[in-house]
């Protein structure tokens, strides 16, 4: 029972990773570039989120009404402030300009809330119900429906509008996208823009079920490239796939187990499904099949 | 080489007692990466005694000034940062780092520069361990700052089922291990033994676990974030057991509360070395130099600013003695059996380091408020709940 309890952890919280994973898969396949900056812009939505519900009572659901387009405006700003202007060797330079952007953002939010520890705590993050004995907490269980109903969302933009047929054009073939009239530099900005924005609601979760401050933003990126690269660069659902399979495959290790090699588990299989997949689960070849 | 060079060249242990200047102190701190909260913490606690001991007339009659080197929380900038201190910045004294990691290695770099290294923030095993005989930890070390708990414990309960999880941390582990072989060789069964790395951010299957073992007490090795958030897992699977504690994260105040609700404070225990309240020698001095610094509630401070001013009246009270800056001297007083006067109460070092003086207190949780409960007769301890309030009882 505790094992199965462990999957339905490890798929609950596997949800709101794939989240904030989504994103960076999703930079990376339009633009080529990793998003060093996702693990403090996850942390940055955390705090916009707690700040908003601190001072002004916003419910921290309700608050990505106003954090995730603002964070989709600070994406935007960032790509014509940032990655446009870069002339050559965009993709390293780019590498860097990212980490850049982290590391700045993290001294603002030092500045800002200082590295005290902070959590959201709204009444119903403690509380859960049970079927059968098992355990389901209300928190992971909103915030895996949400994952699910945003990542449907950015599937639909992607594959049923007109902006993601751009958006997947510029991800084949930039140089024959701009031939046929699209502005591929709006598609990159509005694609860092969503990404950025899924960080938002990523950070929001993670805020409700995590204290933290700018420093939390290490372990996550970690995490979230592990995911990318386990999934496939540039696959969403790669990341979903490889979020809960990180997750569950830790958590049944750690109380069948023990937790410290719950990490390394799942690291030895990453290794080992890359030396058969090098492009991961669902690399790039399979998402522009589809 | 040029290491050796340029401490060959001056950067030798200072001696000089005549000089007019400021005493330069060289200290690690670590304002970002993991530990960047009890960084900040401590960074305040030096300043909090040295703005304290300049008002006071400073050491030697010279005012102090600590040369800050910020390390990102990395064993490697650490190491980077007190060599900087010492052959660069020829500063007299250096003085701990936060954390057992990042003590360790500086201690071996002080060492190697013929410098004395009082912390208070270090008390791992693994830094006795090393044979140095430069290190000096103010604090009560690892293995011990449980054991108060244990015995209360022992003494006052049936031997029952008891459930450890443990951040791996050279301090934290060595912590929950000490009151495990204390509790294992009374009589009590250790049902869960749960490690886990620091990088851990979801702890709902080691909750789990402890949960599933219904224990009635359960003591955890956490830092802050992980001690929150079991708390949190426990309330959702809906556990309580009768004792809890918890090596950190209770003792942070305001943020302790918001993080749990209050209503679930009650009967929570942490132990530590300080607490706001005590009559230690200086201690009501530091807090209110410290709030007129930093600003907050006396509750809000920190263990680590008391472990970090302790740190310096240890110095203050044996450089102020030996009336010089030796190095050499200095060590070899440390070693001398003294006892020196701390905000966390009496210091003597054994001679790998270890205060051989502490005596660990432990906090508990009652009605709001954060109280010394234990040992039962030191100082005014309030009577201890021997059992926990459900979850959302209050305290």
């Amino acid at each position: 029972m505790l094992v199965l309890q462990a999957i339905i952890d490890g798929i609950l919280v596997g949800g709101f990773y794939a989240l904030m994973a989504g994103g960076l898969t999703l930079v990376f396949g339009v633009m080529e570039i990793v998003n060093f900056a996702q693990g403090i812009m996850v942390v940055l939505g955390a705090y916009l989120s707690y700040a908003l519900f601190s001072h002004l009572s916003i419910d921290p659901f309700l608050s990505l009404v106003i954090t995730m387009p603002g964070m989709f405006l600070i994406g935007v700003a960032v790509y014509w402030s940032m990655i446009k202007p870069i002339k050559q060797d965009r993709v390293i330079m780019s590498l860097l300009v990212m980490f850049a952007v982290g590391t700045i953002a993290e001294g603002i939010l030092d500045l800002v809330f200082t590295s005290n520890l902070v959590q959201i705590s709204t009444p119903y993050v403690n509380n859960s119900f049970t079927i059968g004995s098992l355990i389901f907490p209300d928190i992971y269980v909103y915030a895996f429906l949400m994952s699910v109903v945003l990542l449907a969302g950015v599937y639909y933009l992607l594959y049923r509008t007109r902006f993601g047929r751009s958006l997947r054009a510029s991800m084949q073939n930039p140089t024959a996208a701009r031939l046929v009239g699209i502005n591929t530099d709006w598609v990159s900005a509005y694609t860092l823009g969503i990404g950025v924005a899924m960080a938002a609601a990523g950070g929001m979760v993670f805020g409700l079920t995590n204290s933290f401050d700018a420093a939390s933003s290490y372990d996550l990126i970690s995490r979230l490239l592990a995911i990318v690269i386990f999934g496939g660069f540039g696959s969403l659902s790669g990341a979903l796939i490889a979020s809960v399979l990180m997750l569950v495959i830790q958590d049944v290790v750690a109380v069948v187990w023990s937790p410290t090699w719950g990490q390394t588990t799942f690291y030895v299989i990453l290794i080992l499904i890359l030396l058969v997949r090098p492009q991961g689960l669902l690399g790039r070849k399979a998402v522009r099949a589809q | 080489m040029l290491a050796l060079a340029a401490a060959a060249c001056g950067s030798s242990p200072s001696s000089s007692g005549t000089s007019h200047g400021p005493i330069t102190i060289g200290v690690s701190v670590s304002l970002s990466g993991d530990f960047s909260g009890d960084g900040l913490a401590t960074k305040q606690g030096y300043e909090t005694w040295a703005a304290y001991q300049n008002a006071h007339g400073g050491i030697l009659g010279r005012k102090i000034q600590i040369d800050f080197l910020s390390d990102g929380s990395s064993p490697t900038q650490v190491v980077t940062n007190y060599q900087k201190l010492i052959t660069v910045n020829h500063v007299n004294f250096v003085m701990g780092p936060y954390s057992t990691l990042l003590t360790k290695p500086s201690s071996v770099i002080a060492n190697r520069y013929g410098y004395v290294m009082i912390e208070g923030i270090g008390g791992g095993p693994s830094v006795f361990q090393q044979g140095l005989h430069n290190v000096f930890d103010v604090s009560a070390s690892a293995k011990y700052q449980l054991i108060t708990f244990a015995k209360w414990l022992v003494a006052t309960h049936k031997p029952e089922d008891v459930a450890y999880a443990s951040m791996t941390d050279p301090f934290l582990q060595p912590m929950l291990d000490g009151a495990r072989a204390y509790l294992s060789a009374h009589g009590f069964t250790s049902v869960v033994y749960k490690l886990y790395p620091l990088e851990t951010t979801d702890y709902t299957p080691i909750a789990s676990a402890i949960a599933a073992s219904k224990a009635p007490v359960v003591v955890l090795g956490t830092m802050p974030p992980d001690g929150y958030a079991f708390i949190q897992d426990f309330i959702q699977d809906k556990y309580n057991p009768k004792v809890l504690i918890e090596a950190s994260g209770p003792d942070q105040g305001t943020a302790f509360v918001k993080a749990v609700g209050a209503n679930n404070t009650g009967g929570i225990m942490v132990p530590n070395t300080w607490y706001p309240g005590s009559t230690f020698y200086q201690n009501s001095a530091m807090v209110a130099l410290y709030l007129k610094m930093f600003g907050g509630t006396a509750n809000d401070i920190s263990a680590d600013v008391a472990e970090a001013f302790s740190a310096g009246q240890v110095l203050t009270q044996a450089v102020d003695h030996l009336k010089s800056t030796s190095n050499s001297a200095l060590e070899h007083y440390l070693h001398s059996n003294v006892t020196f006067q701390t905000v966390q109460g009496p210091v003597k070092f054994l001679p790998d380091g270890e205060n051989e003086a502490a005596t660990p207190f432990v906090f508990q949780w009652q009605k709001g408020t954060l109280v010394d409960v234990l040992p039962a007769g030191a100082g005014h301890p309030v009577p201890i709940l021997a059992v926990k309030p459900v979850w959302g009882a209050g305290g």
